[in-house]
């Protein structure tokens, strides 16, 4: 039980410091949601009444203790937009979300590790080098522009993947086919950062002693290389792709826009472009605390996997 | 133990070992002699103990024996077999007779693994015993080393220096190897502790039959545990013979000055002053002749010029000029 209070103490400061700030940058967002829900020709009384039935005529440290106290209570209100629950709809759009991460982490471990492991143990080779070059080209295109590329190569003219949409929902080929850009987009940016570190990780460990003391015993390299420099290795990696998991949510919202997919990303899209301020809300705070969550686990991962840390 | 060519366990002839040291584009390639031309004859049964400075090559012939390393030059036979330049397989097979005891008991275990899991594993890597009787020969063997079966399951934190070493002990015998090689295996372990592992290492070794070769820097261990004695200077031997021949009256002037080096307990007794002066010379610029000369007292022109062959010299091999 003393975890779940822990983690409860951590995550509800954090989480009321995260939709805080969110607050305030909403609110600095230069333009005004009554004129964006009204139009460019509404007059002033429709305006103010808009504004008035919005809440948005009090002053700024009210609209602030109204919104605390309704986000505290459950009450994320309704999406200016649609006018139904906010919370509900990014529920809805969240499965979208989190299979493209999930998707785009499984690229991240099924691409990173081996090639950080092949660059350890054949160091300074071309493999090294190769290796090196490919991550940091996928590391330095910014996430718009590579998805920008995939689609135009693979999509447009060789036509091997679907250019945008989520695909035909309860035909999981379909759904996967569409996935790949996209998670792969996403991946990009993560796969230098934690090849790198893996790479660097697994070198350190094959100098230890216990590494030389496996060989000595009669394992094969293989075994060697798995079971004791790999599996020790790993820490680090662990503790950074959990907080990449964090880093995703973010950008997914830039992925989903660029290949035109449902979920909570362009859902938070659409929602600044029309000043929907509880929409926006509800969608961030869902996401601070996924990223909460998986730091989270993180932890508790890292405590299973290293014996000597005790949770 | 007496006797024939049947029972030679390990015969190391010529060995060397040489590693290029980084260099400038455009130089010639430097590299170091860490081993050079040493030779080693170990009967089953016998304990060899190899002495020398930090730096001297202890380590690496050490490696090369255990074949972590893969020898320059000469060669390495086990049980009769040519180990030289073994790979994959044969190699394994090899480590079946000849296992190992390091230095750093903190640092050659692995984190993740179990005590009895890391007792285990040369098990499951080289016999094909079930797992739960390697799992139970895994335990036995603690249990000789003086661990409990409870402890059998801890991790190696949860350990002392000595109690790990215990462990790294257990983990050499799994296999009932020939042959342990054990580098400096006391000299990371507390001076009360040190005792004990030494008189552990004696009692397996009459209970198993087994091989030692020791390597320290620390006479008086070599003198509790070895039959033989090679001392080691700048990758070569200097000289080599029974402990108590060696010990009792050395020929060669590094050995004296060692010997001469070692703490007398008796405060009246006056130290002798060790007569040699100086640090190990850079072992990649090896001096000319005689590597000892430059710090040796009783060195000579022929010294400077003429490398020594080792020779017989009652009752042990010494590589010295003036050795009488």
């Amino acid at each position: 039980m003393g975890l779940l209070t822990r983690f409860i103490f951590q995550a509800v400061p954090t989480l009321i410091g995260a939709v805080t700030i969110l607050f305030l940058l909403l609110r600095m967002i230069p333009g005004d949601p009554a004129q964006a829900m009204l139009g460019a020709d509404a007059t002033a009384v429709d305006l103010a009444r808009m504004r008035h039935e919005l809440g948005l005529d009090q002053p700024i440290w009210v609209q602030y203790g109204l919104y605390l106290r309704d986000f505290l209570t459950g009450n994320w209100g309704n999406s200016i937009v649609s006018k139904t629950p906010a919370l509900d709809r990014v529920l809805e759009a969240l499965p979208d979300t989190l299979m493209l991460c999930g998707m785009a982490i499984v690229i991240i471990i099924g691409i990173s590790l081996p090639a950080g492991v092949l660059s350890a143990v054949r160091r300074d080779s071309w493999v090294d080098y190769g290796v090196s070059v490919a991550v940091f080209l996928l590391m330095s295109m910014p996430q718009f522009w590579l998805g920008l590329l995939l689609l135009l190569v693979l999509s447009y003219w060789l036509d091997w993947f679907p250019i945008f949409g989520t695909g035909d929902a309860g035909d999981p080929l379909s759904i996967l086919h569409h996935l790949v850009l996209p998670a792969l987009t996403l991946a990009a940016g993560f796969l230098g950062l934690v090849t790198r570190l893996t790479r660097s990780s697994m070198l350190e460990v094959l100098g230890r002693e216990y590494v030389r003391t496996a060989r000595a015993k009669g394992l094969r390299e293989g075994v060697v290389i798995v079971k004791h420099a790999l599996r020790n290795a790993l820490l680090p990696v662990v503790t950074v792709i959990g907080l990449t998991m964090g880093q995703l949510l973010g950008g997914a919202v830039i992925v989903e826009v660029v290949f035109a997919r449902a979920g909570v990303g362009t859902m938070i899209w659409d929602a600044i472009l029309q000043r929907d301020y509880p929409q926006v809300q509800a969608a961030v705070a869902v996401f601070a605390a996924l990223f909460i969550t998986t730091n989270f686990l993180t932890d508790l991962l890292y405590g299973l996997l290293n014996p000597r840390i005790k949770i | 133990m007496s006797g024939g060519k049947d029972d030679m366990l390990l015969e190391v002839t010529d060995l060397s070992m040489r590693f290029a040291l980084r260099s400038a584009p455009f130089k010639p390639k430097r590299h170091v002699h860490a081993v050079n031309g040493i030779n080693i004859r170990l009967r089953q049964g016998e304990t060899l103990g190899i002495v020398g400075e930090s730096g001297c090559g202890k380590t690496t012939l050490a490696r090369c024996i255990l074949r972590l390393l893969e020898p320059t030059g000469g060669s390495i036979k086990l049980n009769g077999r040519d180990i030289t330049h073994a790979k994959g397989r044969a190699l394994r097979e090899a480590r079946r007779d000849m296992q190992f005891v390091f230095q750093d008991p903190y640092a050659s275990l692995d984190p993740r693994m179990r005590a009895f899991e890391l007792v285990r594993e040369p098990l499951d890597a080289l016999t094909d015993l079930p797992r739960k009787q390697a799992d139970e020969r895994a335990i036995a063997l603690l249990e000789k080393v003086g661990l409990t079966a409870a402890q059998a399951r801890q991790y190696p934190h949860q350990f002392s220096g000595g109690q790990r070493q215990r462990i790294g002990i257990a983990r050499a015998l799994a296999l009932n190897p020939k042959l342990v090689l054990a580098d400096e295996p006391v000299s990371a372990l507390d001076v009360s502790v040190r005792a004990q592992i030494l008189n552990l290492m004696a009692d397996l070794r009459a209970e198993f039959g087994l091989s030692y070769i020791v390597i320290s820097h620390d006479l008086a261990i070599i003198e509790h545990v070895c039959d033989r004695v090679a001392i080691v200077y700048l990758g070569r031997i200097v000289e080599q013979g029974a402990v108590e021949t060696i010990f009792n009256a050395p020929k060669h002037p590094y050995t004296e000055a060692l010997l001469a080096a070692i703490p007398d307990p008796d405060p009246q007794q006056r130290r002798r002053a060790a007569d040699i002066q100086g640090d190990l010379p850079n072992p990649s610029a090896p001096p000319p002749g005689c590597a000892f000369h430059p710090r040796c007292p009783k060195a000579t022109a022929l010294c400077k010029q003429q490398a020594p062959e080792p020779r017989m010299l009652d009752g042990r091999e010494v590589s010295c000029h003036h050795a009488v």
